[in-house]
């Protein structure tokens, strides 16, 4: 396939947000065209996904950075030792989270032309949304790290936009900002990590990072430190304590931004950027693999926690991304780079679905003008009967997240779990054991509260007043993405069969795709294979786990609605109040950060701001006006004058250069 | 030998011509000064091998650019109040001097030109055919725009002069 | 002559020239005079262009001739409208009567 082609891929959904933009600033008639607008903003998605398939149907994995398609838009800047272009590489990572972000971007765009009919900003939200799809590209494609760093910041900057889509609403204004400034330490990090592996390495490339791999091998501390540094970044991204608290938060902005940038792409961008150093840097720093591993694992255990007393629908599933987000990093921690990337895969598809379903049930529950606040599942219950597409996808992602097998869900999270058990158990690293239990603990909560979500908006009884309007299903443009988003999360766990099955070697994503040797971008911590005996009963028990804890739930949930939480209160006693106020991390970071920095800034401007960068602009201006009733004599207003002056100048300018 | 008398010649009756624009008092005599000088410039062209120069000289300046001069001295038809007094105020004492100094500087700077050691490639003729080759060559461009100059400026002049409707 | 005095001593008309066209500027009223007084001027750097265009045997200045040649007849052009509106406004060209060049 030839460039012109590739570079398709990069420059339609740049292409389509500029037309978008621009024909919408310029024409009123325009921004009413909301098919126009969808269709085109959808087909500057469809056609890069398209030219990947095509791309990824072609490709042999396991050629190396040779096997690689890569191409160049054009050269940056080229110095005597920093050579920068926007080029891009097409391997086995990058095309499979190409093709994740391109196909699940083009579908939510097609549900987004339903879902946001009428709004005002109809354009504007495409725009925002074709933007994020190419910085997205940016960020996987780039081939070096400053491409990767621009489409880092560029999804960063939609997400801003898009969160704080209805900006006239105060709250959502400061969520989006909430949003921006967590990112920005985490990005700070990664800046700090670039410059780091510059000054060592000699080149932003990752071909040629990866090939100096040797650079940190024999450097432990480096090793440590840009590892460390990436991981911070990582945790701004894809919201991990400490950073995490802008995420639940970020459910202000449209449901299908939730389901496509804080659930299944740019949120995983973390995950992305570990696996993509990960033979270069992350396999040489094994005590920040367990940092990884255990940050991941209290986040996970954390946000389900959190999440079981949560009562708007978005913020269970946000909870619950930043919980799934965990068990990624989970995966991370115990080397398993490629099996990470599997569940940022099958995570994308149900929790992509489970969010266009909220979306779903938003819409409709807004149609029924009964009840103040549609996103409120107290006040949802029996919708199953009124939308019966929704509620099938939404039951088939929730048991494909619970983890029951042949589900999508149940392939990924046994495989995190049963590597970390490995880690533990045959790397003889006891921390790994920790994040096994803290994962199977997790598992059962995420199962429990998904379960808990799910009965509670579509089982049982109506609990808003029938009379009115009726909640409707969703038009088919709503509707059938939905149930392709279900079917992936039925089929998609096929391409990561369990080790137990002929040894792995059915095992599509971590063995013939990923893969872990050298010639595969992604290299992972090699352990010896648990025995099948182990295998088994590791399998049994994730099985159990994820059934008991749906059974529980649904059994607690479908009898007694919401008053089914007493009884969640009565198990977790005094620990409820503290998960249901979200463990008042904002509360500490308010008192203990923003609160500081705040009455510093202030303290800052009474001598600083005041008399030092005032007078310092006062002054200049003050001297000016001095300087100026002085030269005002001159200006007499007659040529001659002028003239005689210039002359004058002329001459002291001569006789300067002649003496 | 003819050459340098010839220069000697052109070159006083330029200074001449320079003089007598700046002091004489009719605007009318004050053009016809300014001819004589131009037409002395030409010549000192010619002395310097450039003969097409010089041909344009007397074709744009002492024809054409002073012809309109002329026109326009008699169009606006100043009456003798216009006529300006010779009598030597401080001001003009000072611009003479001014002028003087400024001569000496310059006479000064030219004169160190020969320290430079810069040498002498000459001689020099700046005949037609090799200046117009390069001039749709080499120059092309920039003859091109002076020829958007030129328009412009022929409509700016239409538009500035013309008359305007109270 | 050697070629260097020779050049000399164009450059030394040219500067004399320079000199008489700037005295004029300054001490002529009349508008359409100091006009003239310019185009001396340019006429004198002009020469000094030539002179070393010709000393040189380089083209440029004679080049450099031509397009101020052309420049000099736009400005003519324009300065003289400029003098005909001047005097439809004002009936002077007196250019100690303009001083309007202050706010």
């Amino acid at each position: 396939m030839n460039n012109a082609v590739l570079s398709l891929i990069i420059i339609l959904p740049f292409l389509g947000a500029l037309t978008i933009g621009l024909l919408g600033f310029i024409s009123k008639a325009f921004r009413a065209q909301e098919k126009l607008i969808g269709l085109m903003a959808t087909l500057a998605v469809a056609i890069p996904f398209g030219i990947l398939v095509s791309v990824f149907a072609g490709y042999h994995a396991g050629g190396g950075a040779s096997g690689s398609v890569n191409f160049v838009l054009f050269d940056w800047m080229t110095t005597a030792n920093l050579h920068l272009h926007f080029g891009y590489m097409l391997d086995e990572l990058s095309l499979l989270m190409g093709l994740i972000v391109t196909g699940i971007g083009a579908l939510i765009h097609i549900y987004s032309i339903s879902y946001m009919h009428g709004d005002s900003g109809f354009y504007k939200y495409f725009l925002y949304l074709n933007l994020f799809i190419f910085s997205m590209l940016n960020l996987i494609l780039g081939d070096n790290l400053i491409v990767t760093f621009l489409g880092w910041e560029g999804v960063g900057a939609c997400s801003y936009f898009l969160i704080g889509f209805w900006f006239t609403d105060m709250e959502k204004a400061k969520a989006a900002q909430k949003a921006f400034v967590a990112n920005r330490v985490g990005d700070f990090a990664f800046l700090v990590a670039i410059f780091l592996i510059f000054f060592n390495v000699g080149s932003l490339n990752y071909a040629d990072i990866l090939a100096s791999s040797s650079v940190f091998a024999s450097n432990g501390d480096l090793a440590f430190w840009v590892a460390l540094l990436v991981f911070i970044a990582a945790t701004g991204k894809s919201a991990q304590i400490p950073l995490y608290v802008w995420l639940p938060d970020a459910m202000a902005g449209p449901t299908p931004v939730s389901a496509l940038i804080h659930a299944a792409t740019m949120v995983t961008s973390g995950i992305f950027l570990i696996s993509r150093l990960s033979g270069a840097v992350f396999i040489h720093a094994p005590e920040v693999l367990m940092v990884v591993g255990v940050v991941g694992a209290l986040t996970a255990l954390m946000a389900a926690l959190i999440a079981i007393t949560q009562n708007d629908i978005k913020k269970v599933l946000a909870y619950s991304t930043v919980s799934q987000l965990g068990f990624m990093f989970m995966a991370l921690g115990a080397g398993a780079f490629s099996t990470a990337i599997f569940h940022v895969m099958t995570h994308a598809f149900f929790k992509a679905c489970l969010f266009l379903g909220s979306g779903s049930v938003i819409h409709a529950m807004d149609h029924t003008h009964a009840v103040d606040d549609p996103q409120d599942i107290r006040t949802m219950g029996g919708l199953g009967r009124f939308m019966r597409s929704t509620a099938l996808t939404f039951w088939i992602s929730t048991i494909a997240i619970a983890g029951i097998p042949p589900l999508a869900g149940f392939f990924s999270k046994d495989e995190i779990l049963a590597k970390n058990f490995a880690a533990g158990y045959m790397g003889g690293e006891t921390v790994y054991f920790f994040v096994w239990g803290v994962g199977v603990l997790t598992a059962l909560l995420t199962a429990f509260y998904m379960t808990r979500v799910t009965t509670l908006t579509f089982n049982g009884q109506p609990r808003f007043p029938l009379e009115g309007h009726h909640p409707h299903e969703s038009p088919a443009l709503m509707t059938i993405p939905l149930w392709i988003l279900a079917i992936l999360a039925v089929v998609g766990g096929f391409l990561g069969l369990p080790e137990i099955i002929q040894h792995g070697h059915l095992n599509w994503i971590s063995h013939h795709w990923l893969a872990n040797e050298s010639g595969y971008p992604v290299h992972n911590v090699h352990h010896e294979h648990l025995s099948v005996a182990i295998e088994a009963i590791l399998i049994a028990l994730s099985v159990i786990i994820a059934a008991s804890g749906m059974l529980l739930s649904y059994r607690l949930y479908s009898s007694r609605n919401i008053a089914g939480d007493e009884r969640v209160k009565r198990v977790f006693g005094k620990l409820y109040p503290v998960m249901s106020g979200k463990f008042f991390v904002d509360e500490f970071y308010n008192v203990f950060l923003i609160r500081p920095f705040v009455a510093f800034s202030r303290f800052i401007i009474m001598p600083i701001d005041k008399y030092v960068v005032d007078g310092i602009v006062n002054g200049t201006a003050g001297t000016v006006n001095i300087l100026g009733s002085a030269f005002k004599l001159f200006q007499t207003g007659i040529i001659k004058h002028y003239a005689l002056l210039m002359i004058m100048g002329v001459m002291g300018f001569l006789a300067y250069l002649l003496f | 030998m003819v050459n340098e008398i010839l220069f000697w010649l052109l070159a006083a009756f330029a200074l001449l011509g320079g003089i007598g624009l700046i002091t004489s008092r009719s605007p009318i005599y004050c053009v016809l000064y300014a001819i004589v000088s131009f037409f002395c410039l030409a010549g000192l062209f010619l002395t310097l091998g450039a003969e097409f120069l010089a041909v344009i000289q007397i074709i744009v300046y002492a024809g054409a650019i002073m012809v309109l001069f002329l026109f326009v001295i008699m169009l606006l038809n100043l009456s003798e109040e216009d006529m300006e007094a010779r009598d030597m105020t401080t001001g003009r004492a000072f611009a003479y001097i001014l002028g003087l100094v400024f001569l000496a500087e310059l006479l000064y700077a030219f004169g160190s030109f020969p320290e430079l050691g810069i040498a002498y490639t000459g001689p020099f003729t700046g005949k037609v055919e090799p200046l117009g080759e390069q001039l749709l060559t080499q120059y092309l461009f920039p003859f091109e725009m002076i020829s958007v100059v030129l328009l412009a400026a022929l409509m700016g002049a239409m538009a500035i002069a013309k008359k305007h409707k109270a | 002559m050697n070629p260097q005095e020779h050049l000399y001593y164009y450059l030394a008309v040219s500067a004399a020239l320079f000199m008489l066209g700037m005295v004029g500027v300054l001490i002529r009223r009349n508008a359409i005079i100091v006009f003239l007084c310019i185009e001396l001027m340019l006429n004198a750097v002009n020469l000094s262009l030539v002179a070393f265009s010709s000393y040189l045997n380089d083209p440029t200045g004679t080049m450099l001739v031509f397009f101020v040649m052309c420049v000099a007849a736009a400005e003519a052009v324009v300065g003289l409208a400029i003098i005909i509106a001047m005097f439809r406004n004002r009936e002077s060209v007196n250019i100690s009567d303009i001083n309007i060049f202050k706010w």
